[in-house]
């Protein structure tokens, strides 16, 4: 799989700045061999598959009630999960920087613990919690609350993988802020509450906007902690990856990439959007 | 007169209060954001030994007794010796590449190689299952040839590689960056050859990230779920990894021995999760900065 450096190093010079350190040609041709046989080509294959279906087969998927009903649920209860997880991260993200507290380090610490749990025990422990008859689903279903099996039980699996992106990308900036600002804001005879909203939160936005729509786009693609909890009914609980995975599984290749598209053309359109806040915030803020 | 529009007043209260909550605001806030983090993310992890243990600890070891879940244990680390140290020699030729040299298009290459993070893990099984499935663009091809790629070994194998792909190269490429080349130019001009100042000063520079990124690319390895779903076409005791076992007992009902295996990967991550803190701890200064995944 190493690629061997290419013979013709005057125009390897061009391209990169002249440097003594060695190893230029075998590690970037190393890197590039990788990248392009595991990531690009199999995404590419992806990419020819759906483009063989052209944008009429794609909208005609697309539009098939199962299919929509889907990509409804995912993206819909997705958006909503990172809404509060966005909301309740920023609290626990204000709480962890700037209180000082017994057990602080524990806490945060266990904000990283969704990266930690592989999704199927998080998926199958989020189920037995919110069963009719589990420890949090037998309370909420005597309130008439029935959370497993529903678009609820998605929403819960989908605030448990968000969270800690909505935490960790608030929570560095917290930490940067001059505590001078609020200081003076309080001088001049400012309420705290007003120094909140009117000085420290302003530059915390696109930090939380980030954090918004790596929440989501986690949620939108995420299979393994959702499916044991949501159960899976079609038209009410179906989320858009497990209806690939029932695509592949009948040898459908040509439904599975034409949902597959869409849900990473809507997540790439994301990920710009992402990129625009950071621009936007370093022109205003001069930070990300 | 009044004195609240007199600047003269606020001295009274230290900067420290007057830039914060007051006490009682303060206790409210920790209580909610501890009891949210308590119900949201601790007491899954504290159902999965429950109902592991709701048997007694006889039912417990009785999951352990099954051929098939130790069939499952060594598929997974099999998976993980291979996935593992790949994305590790990947990391280093990639964060040499881009941290110690300039060349056009790098940012271009960092957004390529973070591209796995942001593909559901569905997706990124599927798209081997594209390319070497019976239908897929190879398939007939490896079939005329006797090879098995999907449901098999390699499948899962670059199905996890796939996915944890960016983990050790993100973590080192700021790192390195972070650190520049004077140093291994020192040695260079001292007369190290290029292997030799890359031993003796780059890697002992970044050990600790490089350690940090293993522990998370292995849990991940170890953990996946989804994409190793897609292609791995559940075949008991060959090709079902510890996760897929955990799911096929949950879908028999067999919740006892669902929740035992599972919390193998939870104590899993339990470790992931204090070594890595305790590195954060003792060597925040030698790891990569701006630590969202």
């Amino acid at each position: 799989m190493v690629e061997t450096p290419r013979p013709k190093t005057s125009l390897l010079r061009t391209f990169r700045r002249p440097s003594v350190i060695p190893g230029f040609g075998i590690s970037f041709g190393y890197t590039l061999t990788c990248l392009g046989l595991i990531v690009l080509l199999p995404l590419a294959g992806l990419v020819a598959k759906a483009s063989g279906l052209g944008l009429s087969g794609i909208w005609e998927v697309a539009t098939d009630p199962r299919v929509a009903s889907a990509l409804r649920i995912s993206f819909g209860v997705s958006a909503l999960a990172a809404l509060v997880a966005s909301a309740f991260g920023f609290l626990v993200a204000w709480v962890l920087t700037r209180y000082r507290f017994p057990g602080r380090k524990l806490v945060d610490a266990a904000v990283d613990l969704p990266f930690a749990l592989p999704t199927a025990v998080a998926g199958i422990a989020l189920a037995s919690l919110y069963a009719p008859d589990g420890l949090l689903g037998a309370p909420l279903a005597r309130l008439g609350i029935q959370v497993a099996y529903t678009p609820v039980g998605i929403f819960i699996a989908m605030v448990f993988i968000g969270l800690p992106f909505a935490v960790r990308t608030v929570q560095p900036l917290i930490a940067e802020i001059d505590k001078e600002i609020e200081e003076a804001s309080a001088t001049l005879g400012a309420t705290r509450l007003v120094t909140l909203t009117k000085v420290v939160l302003p530059p915390l936005i696109p930090a939380v906007l980030t954090g918004f729509a790596l929440a989501f786009a986690r949620g939108v693609g995420e299979y393994g902690s959702i499916i044991f909890i949501a159960g899976n009914l079609p038209y009410v609980s179906e989320i858009a990856p497990l209806l690939i995975v029932i695509k592949l599984s009948e040898f459908d290749y040509g439904g599975a990439a034409a949902i597959a598209t869409i849900m990473l053309g809507i997540s790439f359109l994301t990920l710009l959007a992402i990129n625009l806040i950071q621009a936007w915030s370093r022109r205003r803020f001069g930070y990300v | 007169m009044s004195e609240i529009f007199s600047p003269i007043a606020v001295p009274a209260a230290k900067p420290a209060q007057v830039a914060s909550e007051g006490a009682a605001t303060r206790a409210i806030l920790i209580g909610i954001a501890v009891a949210f983090l308590a119900l949201f993310l601790v007491l899954p992890l504290f159902a999965v030994f429950t109902q592991a243990f709701s048997k007694g600890i006889g039912a417990f070891l009785d999951a352990f007794r099954e051929p098939d879940a130790w069939s499952a244990i060594r598929l997974t680390l099999t998976v993980a010796v291979i996935a593992v140290p790949f994305n590790v020699v990947f990391g280093l030729a990639a964060s040499w590449a881009i941290a110690k040299f300039e060349f056009p298009g790098k940012s271009l290459l960092i957004t390529l190689i973070d591209l796995p993070f942001s593909v559901s893990p569905v997706v990124s099984g599927m798209i081997y299952v594209l390319l070497f499935g019976s239908q897929g663009l190879f398939g007939s091809w490896l079939i005329d040839h006797g090879i098995q790629i999907l449901f098999a070994l390699p499948g899962i194998v670059l199905a996890t590689v796939f996915v944890t792909f960016p983990f050790v190269a993100r973590e080192l490429i700021p790192l390195m960056q972070e650190q520049g080349t004077a140093e291994e130019e020192a040695a260079l001009t001292l007369g190290a050859s290029g292997l030799h100042a890359f031993r003796t000063v780059t890697l002992p520079n970044i050990r600790w990230g490089l350690l940090y990124s293993v522990l998370l690319c292995n849990a991940r390895a170890m953990g996946e779920f989804g994409a190793v779903s897609v292609v791995s076409g559940h075949i008991r005791g060959l090709t079902n990894t510890i996760p897929l076992h955990v799911e096929i007992l949950y879908n028999e009902y067999n919740f006892v021995a669902a929740f035992a295996v599972a919390s193998l990967l939870a104590v899993l991550a339990l470790i992931t999760l204090v070594l890595k803190s305790v590195l954060e701890w003792r060597f925040a200064g030698e790891l990569a900065h701006g630590r969202a995944h």
